[in-house]
């Protein structure tokens, strides 16, 4: 043993120019494995620790807070006394929750598919070449630029039942003389505010696809044609089943995106009229920062959060599923 | 998809709850050196408020470094808008870092007090002599005193003076004298009246005033009383006197529309005087608000920030700090500042003084010894009750209830 020690330490000093594989074969690959491994953690323990700071910790806190009475005066004290469930009874309890979770699913569902829809057919027609179309292409990004709050007003003012361009125009064309409250209506804000999403979503959903669609080598179109392929059957059987991880990746964090979406209700409508236009991340927000109960407000950010994580899920499944493709 | 700007409010929010226990478990210890207080030489302050707008902004300014001056210390002065005055505020007091002095609405002052992140103000030796009892009550939580309050604001009717006299309407003193005002200036284009309606504080605010005066109560809104008050904002829209917007109207837009001539009353706020200088062909006159029948008393709320001293825990920052606020609140300082920003003297007395320099305040002035305080009744528990009213509102407006069942269903949660 002693030996060994000595041959190992006579190696490294003297005789590593010479070549030490030969002479320490016995230690020499346990001991890289360790350095190696070493270099390893410490590459990934800033990262983890890094996680484990910034997104485990405030999951961590707000499913914690979701289990007590975190008022104002918690932040002075630090006392949040455990109150079980009573948070999520009061929150799913409340008369606004159901219509809350209704339009939630409505905004998501609707936002998805026209966002979807669109987006996908704006990057098809830019695949074609013609003059302008990169710099068309690039305006199309303009929604994305502009603040949301800004975007909001601008929105609110074109909506305007009485005095906006929208009803205006329909007015002056014909097409309606009673002039519809797009965001004042029960019946019409919801489905308002789901088409200034849109809106708002397109340039994601079409910058995403489009880079799906550059990378569908030209030549299967070319072979797909020989075969008689064209137009809608390329599309068909060469272009959707190329573009499917794609596609994956845009529905996912799309949904996960909408679900949360708060600043464009509330510049919008506020969640109103009469509640038409809530949603669990509005409500979530009301009951934190404007009635300060934010136990509660964490409890309806939980529900939202365990649905996100559910197509989290479903997205890294399918992701692995392409992979293993 | 609202991924970009949804993010920035929900990181803040992830952060202001981030941050709250973090500061809170870090400093947990650091308590004792601020229990004792460092009785050291008291060189500056630091101030926090919301006076981000002029002419708000350098008035308080100066006024803060005038008072800071008298009293021997250098003021560090830090305005955020108000909307993110209170989450500010909750953060720095779970990280200890609370300003010497602070602004608020006064409707917040409850929830802070009962958070424990005030002073009262009577242990440091500052007393409310002479201030009216609505303003008093608003800074007052469990008997004790919080904030003093230099100036008042409410609402009123701001009508368009040149409008009226065409159609040879005089400004209307009771609801149905209202009701047929609006509905006489309604022409073409134009509507009647224009108030604020959203689903926020703001609606509320702008339909307490309607609630009180007929006899309507937070504690318990499902009542005849309240009932009628609504009834009448809703014969408004339904009439068309004024628009189904009002839904969406906060109440900056309610004077863009007074001043496009899309209405031809309003109600509003002196706050408004500024932006409505700046559009001098709009001729207008402020009346006060309608009461219910002819006689009848009107009840308004009342509005405005007022000075606080956060519980700091440090006894001879917060004497100085106790003594910079009653400058601010010097007679004096009350009058220019009343002047300044458009408001009103919470000391009844010195009302005559600031009408006599601005006519336009006869309307506010008169109301101020009916003023109530928001949080009077209710303390802590006035967002819940802000929070029913506003949603009764928005149903019985848009039809989807009666008035009563609107009250009676935003009352059971």
């Amino acid at each position: 043993m002693a030996d060994t020690r000595q041959r190992a330490g006579g190696a490294t000093s003297a005789a590593r120019p010479a070549g030490p594989e030969v002479e320490v074969e016995d230690r020499r690959p346990r001991r890289t494995w360790s350095r190696e491994r070493l270099l390893q953690l410490g590459f990934l323990v800033p990262a983890v620790v890094y996680m484990l700071l910034f997104f485990g910790y405030p999951v961590v806190q707000n499913a914690l807070m979701g289990f007590q009475e975190y008022t104002t005066r918690t932040f002075v004290t630090g006392e949040a006394p455990w109150v079980g469930l009573e948070n999520y009874r009061e929150v799913i309890g409340s008369s606004v929750f159901s219509k809350a979770a209704l339009n939630t699913v409505l905004f998501t569902v609707g936002s998805i598919a026209g966002q979807f829809v669109l987006g996908l057919a704006i990057a098809l027609f830019f695949r074609k070449r013609f003059p302008l179309g990169g710099l068309l292409r690039s305006l199309l990004l303009l929604p994305w630029l502009i603040p949301l709050i800004a975007a909001s007003a601008v929105w609110r003012w074109i909506l305007d039942k009485d005095t906006g361009v929208l009803n205006q125009v329909l007015g002056g064309l014909g097409i309606t003389d009673s002039n519809p409250g797009w965001l004042t209506s029960t019946s019409l804000a919801l489905v308002t505010v789901i088409a200034i999403n849109i809106w708002i979503g397109i340039p994601f959903n079409t910058t995403i696809l489009y880079g799906g669609l550059q990378d569908i080598p030209e030549d299967l179109y070319e072979a797909a044609a020989l075969d008689g392929a064209t137009r809608w059957r390329a599309f068909r059987y060469v272009t959707w089943p190329l573009l499917r991880p794609v596609v994956t990746v845009v529905l996912v964090l799309g949904v996960v995106y909408t679900l949360k979406a708060l600043d464009i209700i509330l510049g919008l409508t506020e969640g109103g009229p009469a509640n038409s236009t809530q949603t669990i991340a509005t409500q979530s927000y009301n009951l934190s920062f404007q009635q300060f109960d934010f136990g509660q407000g964490a409890a309806a950010g939980n529900i939202l959060i365990v649905v996100s994580l559910v197509f989290a899920v479903l997205y890294l499944r399918a992701n692995r599923r392409a992979l293993d493709e | 998809m609202a991924q970009r700007g949804a993010k920035n409010r929900t990181v803040g929010a992830a952060v202001l709850a981030l941050t709250a226990p973090l500061a809170l478990a870090a400093c947990g210890g650091g308590d004792s050196d601020g229990a004792g207080g460092s009785d050291g030489e008291v060189t500056s302050l630091t101030v926090q408020d919301t006076f981000v707008t002029e002419p708000g902004a350098s008035y308080y300014g100066e006024l803060l470094d005038a008072c800071g001056q008298e009293n021997g210390v250098t003021i560090e002065r830090n305005s955020v808008p108000g909307g993110d005055i209170i989450a500010r505020t909750l953060q720095q007091a779970s990280s200890q870092t609370l300003p010497d002095i602070l602004s608020i609405d006064n409707p917040d002052v409850g929830q802070l007090a009962a958070a424990g992140a005030l002073a009262p103000l009577g242990e440091l030796g500052v007393s409310a002599e002479g201030i009216s009892q609505g303003v008093v009550d608003a800074n007052t939580f469990e008997d004790e005193l919080y904030g003093l309050q230099p100036t008042t604001q409410s609402l009123a009717l701001f009508y368009n003076e040149d409008l009226l006299a065409e159609a040879g309407i005089q400004p209307p003193t009771t609801w149905e004298e209202l009701e047929t005002a609006a509905a006489a200036l309604t022409q073409g284009d134009r509507y009647g009246i224009a108030f604020s309606a959203p689903p926020t504080y703001e609606g509320t605010w702008q339909f307490l005033p309607f609630m009180w005066s007929n006899g309507g109560d937070e504690t318990d809104i499902a009542t005849p009383e309240t009932a009628e008050a609504l009834q009448l904002w809703v014969d408004l829209v339904s009439s068309g006197s004024t628009s189904e917007s009002v839904l969406n109207w906060g109440q900056e837009d309610v004077n863009d529309q007074f001043i496009a001539g899309n209405a031809a009353m309003m109600i509003n706020g002196p706050w408004q005087f500024p932006v409505l200088a700046e559009n001098p062909d709009v001729t207008y006159q402020v009346a006060p608000l309608p009461a219910p029948e002819a006689g009848g008393t009107v009840v308004a709320p009342l509005g405005g920030a007022t000075w606080t001293v956060p519980e700091t825990g440090d006894d001879a920052r917060k004497a100085k700090a106790a003594a910079v606020v009653e400058c601010v609140n010097s007679d004096e300082n009350m009058v220019d500042n009343a002047l300044t920003n458009s408001s009103v003297p919470t000391k009844a007395e010195l009302g005559e003084q600031v009408v006599a320099e601005d006519p336009r305040m006869q309307a506010f002035v008169d109301v101020v010894p009916d003023l109530r305080s928001r949080t009077a009744k209710l303390q802590d528990e006035w967002p819940t009750a802000a929070t029913a009213i506003y949603t009764a509102v928005q149903t019985a407006l848009t039809g989807g209830a009666s008035p009563e069942e609107a009250l009676e269903q935003a009352q059971n949660g």
